[in-house]
């Protein structure tokens, strides 16, 4: 079975060097890598083998050394500080390990919050945030403040807002860390309804468990790819793991 | 009633800052919104950061006004005088002490010569006010009682000159009648003066004596309290006046006075103390002024029994002064709000430490670097903007709590004008220092690498 697929994401020799008292760190030396609209994709690795600095590069959240990186067909590797915010803005949904709520904000304006940098938070962009909440099973707790939710609750408060903006990708850093394994279960299940719902998401773990539930697993080590396997197709359901 | 105007419009003004974010689209808005929130969040910390911009705001505007409040009773006692008027006096020559004690009579000052001459000579006059004074027991003749005081023999137009007309309890001030064709024996009695002589009666149609002299005087009208003239050494109390028109008063005395004053006796020949000449705008009266001086001098040969005061030399040095004084005052008061400043920046910064998760979790879902920038500078210009409102609050405070304290306690007469200008300067300025000191911060806040910043515990 063939489907045409096109890429969401598409990074072309990607190299990444830090400067560190006058040493090159070289994080990234030369990844090229293609993330297809509707996978769901692991990034797995040992500390320092890079899988953070790609995250944060695929986040548009810092820029590389060289190298190209397409986001929805658009090159955005040498864009300047403002512009990469518009592509955060339009393009890229956060989901965190420690949830990176607002703690001041209620439940409902933390989801609110990448629309009040769109400048367009009118009333049915309002409306779409509290379906949102609904959706994530929060739909009762809308002026509760983060610091009034459990972990698994506020990280689905983070899901609903890496969802409001529509965005092409989703990049979870270890969404499950600090979650016990029963809340891990529930958030990778909300997670996977997102992928089967055609939501592109890359995650980056640790744990083979967690690993376990993404369609395809992505390894690397000393800043290469280290090995590339799809563990399940990119256009079918993906399956519960068993427990 | 005032106080309610003044903070309709600090509350306008304050309107007019804010409008700026809130009409700025959305995005303005919740900034504001969340600074708002953010502040009161954090109310005692919010409150001692702007504490300096509440104290320097107070103080500009406590300053000005007791500054203002003094200043302006001054300038109001000069300006009583007149800006266009030129005091010509007559002065006992202090030269001329030894002549004196042997020819028992001291002949000096102003004559009538000099008056005619003053009318007729001296070009675009408008008035001119002769006085005679003396000191005088006063008595009623109907009564033991005595008073202390000073007869002024003088014309009509002394009440048009010093604006007597609204200062009349009863009766009538001088008149030419008075004078001409027949010279009448009436009198108009300063406050003081009536309330010792005549206790609970009405005064108006009484008559009067003078000690040592036969003619009677009956009591056309009576002032009400007076201001006293200029602070200072040669301070005029109007309300031991008794005014009698000048014609009376030269038949009164004759042409010596004689007095006695702390042992002495003395004898003195001077017809006229003081001659008051009002011109028609202020840029004559320092032309004018010289003409008689000049011819003072020459007809006053070798004797300097006279001298000049121009008020209006008084006013533009009591205006210097002034303005002297706002811009020392402004120093001081910017200086104040300099350190509320670094207060403000103070604070910011650590905000801004102490948040900087929250600006690497704003950067992450699309805040651009201006809209965080935004978000701090708000911050601060609302914090010190309420700030200055406050200010203005105690400032206020203060200029009514203080006279008033004054008043009742310590039963001072403490001055104090509001400066109206001086508000709005506070205000604006405190607006100034939450942008100047806000930006920087703000500037940090948004300059953050976001990685790092997210990262940040």
């Amino acid at each position: 079975m063939t489907t045409r697929v096109s890429a969401a994401a598409r990074i072309v020799n990607l190299v990444k060097n830090y400067y560190l008292e006058g040493v090159v760190v070289e994080a990234l030396r030369g990844i090229t890598l293609d993330f297809y609209e509707g996978d769901f994709v692991a990034l797995m690795g040992p500390s320092g083998s890079g899988k953070s600095t790609l995250l944060n590069l695929l986040g548009c959240l810092d820029r590389p050394t060289s190298g190209q990186y397409y986001l929805a067909g658009r090159n955005v590797s040498q864009l300047d500080d403002d512009e990469l915010s518009e592509v955060r803005s339009r393009y890229i949904g956060f989901v965190f390990q420690s949830y990176h709520l607002l703690p001041q904000y209620t439940v409902l304006e933390n989801i609110e919050v990448p629309l009040l940098y769109q400048g367009r938070l009118d009333q049915r962009a309002r409306q779409r945030c509290v379906r949102l909440a609904q959706m994530v099973g929060l739909g009762d707790r809308l002026g509760h403040r983060p610091s009034q939710l459990s972990g698994g609750q506020q990280q689905r408060v983070a899901i609903a807002r890496a969802l409001v903006n529509d965005p092409r990708v989703i990049l979870a850093d270890e969404p499950t860390g600090n979650l016990d394994s029963k809340t891990s279960v529930e958030i990778m299940e909300l997670l996977t309804a997102l992928n089967a719902a055609g939501k592109t998401i890359i995650m980056v773990t640790h744990e083979n468990d967690i690993a376990a539930w993404a369609r395809r697993v992505i390894r690397l080590r000393d800043g290469r790819v280290e090995s590339d396997t799809r563990t399940r197709p990119l256009h079918k359901l993906a399956p519960v793991p068993a427990r | 009633m005032f106080t309610m105007v003044l903070w309709g419009l600090l509350l306008v003004g304050m309107a007019l800052v804010w409008a700026v974010p809130l009409l700025s689209g959305s995005k303005g808005r919740r900034s504001f919104l969340m600074a708002i929130r953010n502040l009161w969040l954090h109310k005692l910390r919010s409150f001692l950061s702007v504490l300096g911009i509440i104290i320097g705001t107070g103080a500009v505007i406590t300053l000005m006004a007791f500054g203002e409040g003094s200043m302006h009773e001054a300038l109001e006692a000069i300006k009583r005088q007149g800006a266009t008027n030129i005091i010509v006096m007559s002065v006992k020559p202090p030269d001329d002490a030894t002549v004196q004690r042997r020819s028992f009579i001291a002949k000096y000052g102003l004559t009538d010569e000099d008056y005619e001459r003053f009318r007729q000579t001296l070009p675009g006059l408008v008035g001119l006010l002769p006085m005679r004074i003396f000191p005088a027991e006063v008595r009623p003749i109907t009564s033991s009682r005595m008073y202390n005081g000073r007869v002024v023999g003088t014309t009509a137009r002394y009440a048009v000159l010093f604006q007597l007309e609204p200062l009349l309890e009863a009766g009538r001030f001088l008149s030419e009648q008075d004078e001409y064709p027949i010279p009448r024996n009436v009198a108009v009695l300063g406050s003081e003066v009536a309330r010792e002589l005549f206790p609970g009666e009405d005064p108006l149609g009484k008559t009067i004596k003078f000690s040592g002299k036969d003619r009677a005087f009956t009591v056309v009208g009576v002032l009400k309290d007076r201001v006293p003239s200029t602070s200072g050494p040669d301070i005029e109390k109007f309300n031991g006046d008794v005014y009698i028109p000048l014609e009376a008063c030269r038949k009164l005395l004759g042409e010596i006075q004689f007095f006695r004053s702390s042992g002495m006796r003395g004898a003195e020949d001077v017809k006229l103390n003081q001659v008051i000449l009002t011109v028609a705008d202020t840029q004559h009266v320092r032309p004018t002024a010289e003409i008689v001086r000049s011819q003072l001098e020459r007809f006053h040969t070798g004797k300097k029994d006279w001298d000049i005061k121009v008020p209006l030399d008084r006013l533009r040095e009591a205006e210097e002064t002034r303005d002297r004084y706002r811009v020392l005052l402004f120093f001081i008061a910017g200086i104040s709000l300099l350190v509320g400043g670094i207060g403000i920046m103070n604070i910011m910064l650590a905000t801004v430490t102490e948040r900087t998760r929250e600006i690497g979790i704003r950067r992450a879902l699309g805040a651009r670097r201006r809209d965080i920038t935004l978000q701090f500078l708000v911050e601060s210009v609302v914090q010190t903007t309420l700030g200055g409102v406050f200010g203005v609050g105690v400032g206020l405070g203060i200029v009514w709590l203080v006279p008033w304290i004054g008043e009742e306690f310590f039963d001072q007469h403490v001055p104090a004008k509001l400066h109206i200008p001086s508000i709005f300067m506070a205000f604006f300025f405190a607006g100034v220092v939450g942008i100047v000191f806000g930006w920087y911060p703000a500037w940090r806040a948004a300059h953050l690498d976001p990685i790092e910043a997210l990262r940040h515990e």
